[in-house]
């Protein structure tokens, strides 16, 4: 048998070198180590992902990262991050990370809520706890993933959130990610949020650059939540450089009679790419993901999720809405796999995609693996352009045509934007959603005249 | 005054062309009714009044008060005193009615140059014409028209019409799917509409809705022409008769 070894991209050396220059830096203890060098170890192996690979297919990050950016060590605070901070709506606790770094002064640590207990990702990983190989690897399906293998290799930091059994936060907790945007660099972050039994809680992540340089962002976080839990995370993932470059995965492993729901809107950020593997860890669990893309200009957004049911009577929903304009592109890959003794499963994925001209693209790839015989599962995914019927309606009754457009498209990511369960985030995320169809409003308008 | 003068219209992408040198005139204050057989071209000659884009016209011009509204969107027409009362209104999932409601009447008033109407003048305004309608409050308070049943959006329609003050109304196929205590209420809803400076297109395909509505004149439609004109007898005078003598099966 011969092994082919493939030639290595410019970007690829460069990882390596980063990576044999970083890792006795990096923090970890040994068993952090160890898990740091098996991955970077698998990463070589596989390099970066390309598009001959099935699940990333339409996202070829090996030629999208031509060059690996030196990786970023600390934070810079600039005035435009703390501008940023200061104008973010938000109530509740903040966790703030500033190119991938922990920032206990920008943070609140004072006075968290009883049942939370928050630390860096760096403490963590020195602490010597002897679950955090488990605890940062989350659900089997992820295992292959070279992209989260570069981010175990080389994560700086991150927050590492416990809550305790019962506790039920009123408050929203949101892990705030800014890259300073000041030069373009690399940033490898991992959150983990452990959720005991009969928790309830909310949890943020905000990614957004406060500079105009484009970053290389590689972010991951993990869930695990316990029986009878109900944690609901919201991502927002805005205002970025056009040329940024951004592998967001999050992995999820659920308890019994729980439920978990993720919500994500991207819009200005530049070519990203989200992954999810999700676990059913115990029976008669609800798990939710769902997302609004609005892309313009050549933007790119992936979306890809693995919901693996290993139980029975696990209900998964998936619905993501993609508007995309100019050159952008929309990618859903939705996998959902049923095991054999996952009885009365229950899954509905959508992917909803309107195209507004002739340069967008949207590629859809719903897919259901299912080796039990009594599901319930279904998918539907569409591509088409805004309702002529719709629009003509509105306009007959005297709205212009930017405007009706802007009706429908509002009305369109709308049926995902409601479920958000907070009232006060679902109208932030209508919000952000509202100003970018009337920035695109004020265009048409302009490019009419 | 509508007028139209000589219409040739087509559809934009097949040859079939559905309207073939019609000539029509609606004063103001007058309510005319068009009746004619499925497929005479009724729906389409409502359509291009109000401006939809799957038709060509190839022929002729629509004058609204002596200025042709055929190079206008439909928005100006609407905001220049054009109202259609779809035959099947649409559903606008997500879209909240009062947030559409005030979206097109604050639009209507800021092509005619006027201020936006306040919040509580607009809410005082829709609870009378919803009222006068008997549309229910928590209707208003639903996605436009989801889920709403064949009277309830044809209600709706009337309210919208109420509210935006249109100076040529045209109904189309109203009286289609209701039951007759609604056709009852939206009758009179148009007729309370009714005034010396409005003029009413009523399009129908069955005499009865010109029970409730009462028009001035009817005129019969056929193979997109209107080929006789009368008074309002000649609706009943077509109940009986049918459309055969009009060179068409009914």
């Amino acid at each position: 048998m011969s092994v082919v070894t493939p030639l290595k991209t410019a970007a690829e050396q460069a990882l390596s070198a980063q990576f044999a220059a970083a890792k006795a830096e990096l923090p970890g203890a040994l068993p952090v180590r160890k898990l740091r060098e098996d991955a970077f170890a698998g990463f070589e192996v596989k390099g970066l992902p390309h598009r001959r690979l099935e699940t990333w297919r339409y996202t070829d990050l090996r030629s999208l990262l031509r060059e690996a950016r030196p990786l970023a060590a600390t934070a810079t605070v600039t005035d435009g991050v703390r501008a940023r901070l200061a104008a973010l709506a938000l109530d509740g606790v903040r966790l703030v990370l500033v190119d991938g770094v922990f920032v206990p002064e920008l943070s609140t640590l004072e006075g968290l809520p009883e049942g939370l207990a928050v630390h860096s990702l760096a403490d963590a990983l020195v602490s010597g706890r002897e679950d955090i190989a488990r605890v940062l690897s989350g659900p089997g399906v992820a295992d292959a993933d070279a992209g989260l293998m570069l981010n175990t290799a080389l994560m700086r930091d991150g927050v590492f959130i416990e809550i305790a059994a019962g506790t039920e936060l009123d408050a929203p907790v949101a892990i705030i990610s800014l890259a300073s945007g000041e030069d373009e660099r690399a940033i490898f972050h991992r959150s983990v949020v452990l959720a005991g039994p009969s928790v309830k809680a909310t949890i943020i992540e905000i990614s957004e650059s406060a500079g105009t340089a484009a970053s290389q962002i590689n972010g991951a976080i993990v869930f695990e939540t316990g029986d009878e839990s109900d944690v609901q995370h919201l991502r927002m993932v805005t205002r970025h450089a056009p040329e940024t470059v951004q592998v967001q995965s999050l992995l999820a492993t659920v308890g019994a009679q729980a439920n978990f729901e993720s919500f994500a809107l991207v819009l200005n950020a530049g070519t990203l790419r989200q992954q999810y593997f999700v676990r059913y860890a115990g029976e008669h669990t609800n798990i939710g993901l769902r997302g609004v893309n609005l892309l313009g200009g050549s933007e790119h957004s992936d979306v890809t999720l693995v919901m693996d049911h290993e139980v029975p009577n696990g209900t998964s929903r998936e619905m993501f809405k993609s508007i995309i304009g100019g050159e952008g592109t929309g990618v859903f890959q939705g996998k959902v796999i049923v095991r054999q003794h996952a009885q009365k499963t229950d899954g509905s994925m959508k992917s909803n995609a309107l195209l507004l001209n002739d340069g967008a693209s949207m590629f859809n790839k719903p897919e259901l693996e299912i080796f039990a015989d009594d599901v319930v599962c279904g998918h539907g995914a569409t591509v088409a352009q805004i309702d002529g019927e719709q629009l003509f309606y509105l306009m007959a009754r005297g709205l212009p045509r930017p405007q009706a457009e802007a009706l429908v498209l509002q009305a369109f990511a709308g049926e995902a934007v409601e479920f958000v369960q907070d009232e006060a985030l679902r109208a932030l995320v209508m919000t952000e959603i509202e100003a970018w169809l009337s920035l695109r409003e004020a265009s048409s308008v302009v490019s009419a005249i | 005054m509508l007028e139209i003068r000589n219409l040739v219209v087509k559809i934009a992408d097949e040859d079939k062309q559905i309207l073939n040198g019609l000539n029509l005139t609606v004063n103001d204050g007058e309510v005319a009714a068009i009746m004619g057989p499925n497929g005479s071209g009724k729906s389409t000659l409502s359509y291009v009044i109000a401006g939809k884009e799957d038709y060509e016209v190839l022929d002729g011009e629509i004058l609204l008060n002596g200025e042709n509204v055929l190079e206008m969107e439909a928005d100006a027409r609407a905001a220049a005193g054009i109202f259609l009362a779809f035959q099947y209104p649409l559903e606008i999932p997500g879209v909240a009615t009062m947030t559409f409601l005030k979206a097109a009447m604050n639009a209507q008033r800021k092509a005619r140059g006027e201020a936006e109407l306040l919040t509580p003048d607009f809410i005082k305004q829709v609870n009378a014409a919803a009222d006068a309608l008997s549309i229910d409050k928590a209707m208003l308070r639903r996605p436009l028209n989801v889920g709403f049943s064949g009277g309830e959006k044809k209600r709706m329609e009337i309210l919208q019409m109420a509210l935006l003050q249109p100076s040529m109304c045209i109904l189309d196929e109203t009286d289609s799917g209701l039951d007759i205590d609604a056709l009852r209420i939206v009758a009179e809803g148009v007729n309370a509409l009714r005034d010396k400076s409005r003029g009413f297109l009523v399009i129908t395909h069955y005499q009865r809705l010109l029970d409730h509505i009462i028009p001035d004149t009817v005129h019969v439609m056929s193979k997109g022409r209107i080929v006789k004109t009368g008074g309002k007898e000649l609706a009943l005078e077509l109940e009986k008769s049918g459309y055969a003598a009009y060179g068409e099966a009914a």
